[in-house]
């Protein structure tokens, strides 16, 4: 009964997804007009949840805080907005907006992050966790090396997972609502008596662990569905349940994990297939397959974590990246956009705009013509959604991936990620110039060697040194990021989200790069215009004086570009030599979320003229106001840096007025598919954010942010509301959209 | 003896250009212009010998060869600036696009009409021809040269049936009377060849640029048109069956 009407065999003998999804899905080639909008139950909940996001406003961002309770999928009571208006229900908590608690990651972090708020810890949680519970952040900082100590204290290392769960990981959460969790259990039961070879080796025994405490979140989880009076043992008998089970699989996860982003995949696609079951059967109509949707979506706005100030410096806005990957191509040449991938879209005018979730366009040049027209659309209209290249990433992950909190790829259920955030290379290039001393403080950070006295820098003698410091930065940084995952998997391990993947995954090791263009523009000064160092009385090189000129990242000159190149490489290769954890793939991301303001700010002048302290440019994008040949320009330098060494992402992010990307709305529309098609060619980049307003808009909701509650932008990897982001950050922002050209 | 080749005097390029002509497009803007439009937004281009670049056109090719699966619905304009200030070089660079199949448009004021600038035309799939004022008088007060060459330029471009694009400038107080704008919708009306008239409403973008220069800003007092006005504009050639926008 809950698989009549379903083709297919293969997905029916084993847990495959994928196989499903292609036996049954109905590709939707045709364009938005059957879209329903909202009910009143939609609009009113809707209002109740403005009420309460405006009282989190004016509670400096955090609306509540459950200070007793150590979330757990268990450990809340039953939480509503209100019971009898959704169609989709659940909560992280008892109750909307209020915050959990998650105290093995790290005491202290939490410690900060209650009394930024004005609380204190509560007595009992923090004499269990600091006398008789290790927390993760033990772990870590009970192994760590001097040099990694240094190297994360001077700024060359930031954004490491070692206070807060790790994220990254993907719960297949649609195995839930196709196969019910007895299945699943079941399976997973088998998969442990199956692991029980001669030998117990260290790893095996993990695995078992493992296993052992998958199973118990599984059993959990039924308990907590259970709690809403919602059964989720056997599949799902209609889409009702179908989105109720995929949406109860992330709900438990938040309420498992803390992640740094807890993405929820691609769901669209497969849950499409039970609408259209519902709808061919007269079960549902139209406006209750968008209500179902919208609430589903309404439900993942509300997911919040208790953040400390360090953060949200790094992580601005309150993001939770609660990434869905819609649309795409299947590798048998049919598109994957459905009806529901169009629903999706909707929801951001039925509940208005908004920065969560993280909805991810799968560009290919050959999607249908009417979606590509929508989804131009809703960018230009909304800001709120990202781009990325399927033509790129289907070769290397299939066409069952979704993109994983900001813009890498991962296999669904069959893959994970162990996130390393990313170093900071121009503070590497001044190291390299200074002896390995921090340009800042003056301490020495990496091993000591000769600083460069000349008065004028030497190309061959800067970049020897620069190799050498990154050869040495890539050992002390895969050190970091193995010890925080070994301990991760030690004292925070995701049971849940694992459980929904298969015994045997791929795993992946994401370092990453900030500030790549600095870096580049100021080896082509230092070999193309004259550099004169600036040294303060210690003989630190603390600015410097350009003479002649170089033509900077982002103008598609071919030395330049082959430059980002290089140095994506070497790097890439320097990481790539050393064992990872569990024995990961290494992959890299040129990315940096919001952070590329924190990493201006600890960083001193660097040789391509950028004075001390001013912003890095966002993800790979080439600095600010030096990319003078216009936006496809500036792509084709971005698009020129290898995605084989840095299969996380490479993040460009974009913001143009309205009056610059054509004079009337349908030509901007397509205009803006021309730039996709031309940018996401099977070879060429990876992401693109899209930002379509006015400046005078941003510097008047800079000034009447109470008149602009829903003004969400995006920044290098998610989307935000542009009022949550500090005024430095802002003003960034502002100063990066490009106005009509001359 | 081997010839020169011809160089291009080029003040800048844009490589996402999304308002001048169909689809995105290479927009090359040539330096040099002897008209001094009081309400000209690239005052930088006035002085053909301050060019940024001096190109081939081979090079400008090359430059936007790397860019073409951008331009798959769009293709290159050359702007400026007056374009047909270096007739040569526009004819060749517009020939060897044609052989790649580019499709070509000129943004120009159309001064000249010698025998270069009628073979660069003959490679040239659409002309952006500003018509900057129907009457003579006000037209010389504007841009401090005759209408009459514009005029004949228009007249050829119908009689030879190139696809052209009219741009009117809205300025209050100088182009925005609706006696004006009727003359103006007359005088395009009779003419073969005009898929659509562009109103491009006055703005102050380029003042900065007059203050780095060191250069009088004359329209410093006036204020951009209203939407009514514009719409108003628009109406004109609409009564007259123009597709307008």
């Amino acid at each position: 009964m809950y698989w009549n009407g379903f083709k297919g065999d293969l997905w029916k003998s084993e847990i495959n997804v994928r196989d499903f999804i292609q036996e049954n899905y109905s590709p939707y080639v045709e364009g938005a007009s059957f879209l329903a909008g909202p009910t009143s139950a939609t609009t009113t909940l809707s209002s109740q949840v403005s009420s309460l996001l405006e009282l989190e406003r004016e509670r400096n961002g955090v609306y509540d805080i459950d200070r007793k309770t150590i979330s757990t999928i268990t450990s809340h009571k039953p939480g509503y907005i209100n019971a009898d208006l959704e169609k989709i229900v659940g909560l992280q908590t008892d109750a909307p907006l209020k915050r959990a608690l998650f105290p093995k990651c790290s005491l202290p972090s939490l410690e900060d992050a209650l009394e930024h708020n004005g609380y204190s810890l509560d007595a009992d949680i923090k004499e269990i966790y600091s006398k008789y519970i290790k927390t993760h952040n033990d772990g870590v900082n009970a192994v760590y090396t001097p040099e990694i100590r240094r190297a994360c204290e001077s700024g060359l290392i930031t954004g490491l997972p070692e206070n807060y769960g790790r994220g990254r990981h993907i719960g297949d959460y649609r195995r839930i609502a196709l196969y019910g969790v007895d299945y699943l259990v079941s399976q997973k039961e088998t998969e442990f008596s199956l692991l029980e070879p001669g030998e117990m080796t260290p790893e095996i025994i993990q695995q078992r662990e493992e296993l052992a405490d998958q199973i118990k979140a599984l059993k959990e989880f039924r308990c907590m569905c259970a709690s809403y009076g919602i059964d989720v043992s056997k599949p799902a008998k209609n889409a009702q349940e179908a989105v109720q089970f995929v949406y109860f699989g992330i709900l438990a996860a938040a309420k498992q994990q803390d992640g740094v982003t807890t993405s929820l995949g691609r769901t669209s696609t497969f849950l499409d297939i039970y609408i259209e079951r519902d709808l061919k059967n007269n079960v549902i109509t139209e406006t209750e397959a968008q209500e179902l949707i919208d609430h589903f979506l309404m439900k993942l706005r509300l997911f919040r974590f208790l953040r400390s100030p360090e953060y949200n410096e790094l992580f601005s806005g309150d993001p939770t990246w609660i990434t869905e990957s819609l649309g795409g191509m299947g590798v048998d040449g049919r598109t994957l956009v459905t009806k529901t991938s169009f629903r999706y879209l909707h929801t951001l005018y039925n509940l208005g705009i908004g920065p969560e979730p993280n909805l991810t366009i799968l560009w290919s040049e050959r999607l249908p013509k009417a979606w590509k027209e929508y989804c131009t659309k809703v960018a230009i209209d909304t800001s709120s959604i990202q781009f990325e290249n399927d033509d790129l990433m289907r070769p290397e992950f299939g066409d069952d991936y979704a993109i994983s909190g900001c813009v890498g790829a991962l296999e669904l259920g069959k893959a994970t990620q162990y996130f390393g955030a990313r170093i900071n290379l121009p503070k590497a290039l001044l190291y390299a110039i200074n002896g390995g001393r921090d340009e800042k403080t003056g301490i020495q950070v990496t091993p000591r060697f000769e600083p460069i006295t000349s008065e004028y820098l030497d190309f061959d003698e800067v970049m020897e040194r620069f190799l050498e410091i990154q050869k040495w930065l890539a050992g002390v940084y895969v050190q970091a990021v193995n010890i925080i995952h070994y301990m991760h998997d030690k004292y925070a391990y995701e049971s849940f989200q694992m459980s929904l993947h298969d015994l045997n995954i791929k795993r992946y090791e994401t370092f990453g790069i900030a500030g790549l263009s600095i870096a580049v523009d100021s080896l082509m000064a230092i070999k193309n215009a004259k550099v004169k160092v600036i040294r303060n009385s210690a003989g630190i090189a603390v600015d410097f004086e350009i003479s002649g000129s170089y033509i900077p990242f982002g103008n598609s000159n071919e030395a330049t570009d082959r430059t980002a190149a290089d140095l994506t490489r070497t790097f890439y290769q320097f990481i790539s030599k050393h064992k990872m954890h569990r024995n990961a793939k290494p992959t890299m991301s040129i990315l940096t979320i919001t952070s590329n303001i924190v990493y201006g700010k600890m960083t001193g002048a660097t040789p391509c003229g950028r004075p001390s302290d001013a912003p890095f440019s966002p993800g790979a994008n080439p600095m600010n106001g030096r990319d003078i040949n216009g936006s496809v320009a500036s792509l084709t330098s971005v698009s020129e840096i290898p995605y084989g060494c840095a299969c996380d992402g490479i993040s460009y992010t974009f913001a143009i007025a309205p009056a610059a990307l054509g004079r009337e709305t349908d030509k901007r529309q397509t205009n803006l598919v021309s730039l996709l098609d031309g940018y996401f060619t099977p070879t060429g980049g990876q992401h693109l954010n899209v930002n379509v307003f006015d400046k005078s808009l941003l510097e008047d909701a800079m000034e009447h942010p109470e008149m602009y509650p829903h003004l969400t932008i995006r920044v290098s990897g998610y989307a935000v509301n542009f009022t949550k982001l500090t005024r430095e950050q802002q003003l960034d922002v502002i100063s990066r959209t490009v106005n009509e050209s001359i | 003896m081997k010839k020169e080749p011809i160089t291009g005097k080029i003040h800048s390029f844009e490589s996402f250009g999304t308002v001048d002509g169909p689809g995105v497009r290479f927009v090359v803007f040539m330096q040099g212009c002897a008209f001094r439009c009081l309400y000209c937004h690239n005052p930088d281009t006035f002085d053909l010998n301050h060019a940024a670049y001096e190109l081939t056109p081979l090079e400008v090719l090359q430059k936007m060869q790397k860019f073409m699966p951008y331009y798959k619905h769009g293709g290159i304009t050359v702007s400026g600036g007056e374009p047909l200030l270096q007739p040569q070089f526009v004819k060749e660079l517009f020939r060897i696009c044609k052989a790649e199949g580019i499709h070509t448009a000129i943004d120009t004021a159309g001064c000249y009409l010698g025998d270069d600038v009628k073979e660069a035309l003959n490679h040239t799939d659409l002309v952006l021809l500003d018509v900057k004022c129907i009457d003579p008088t006000i037209h010389l007060a504007l841009t401090r040269k005759p209408l009459q060459p514009t005029l004949d330029f228009a007249n050829y471009l119908s009689e030879q049936r190139i696809p052209t694009w009219i741009r009117y400038v809205l300025v209050p107080g100088f182009t925005d009377s609706d006696d004006l704008i009727e003359r103006h919708a007359q005088f395009v009306s009779g003419l073969t060849n005009v898929t659509k008239v562009e109103i491009l409403p006055f703005h102050k973008m380029g003042s900065i640029k007059y203050e780095t220069l060191g250069l009088e800003y004359a329209l410093k007092e006036t204020i951009p048109p209203s939407e009514e006005r514009i719409e108003n504009a628009k109406n004109i050639y609409r009564n007259k069956g123009i597709e307008v926008n």
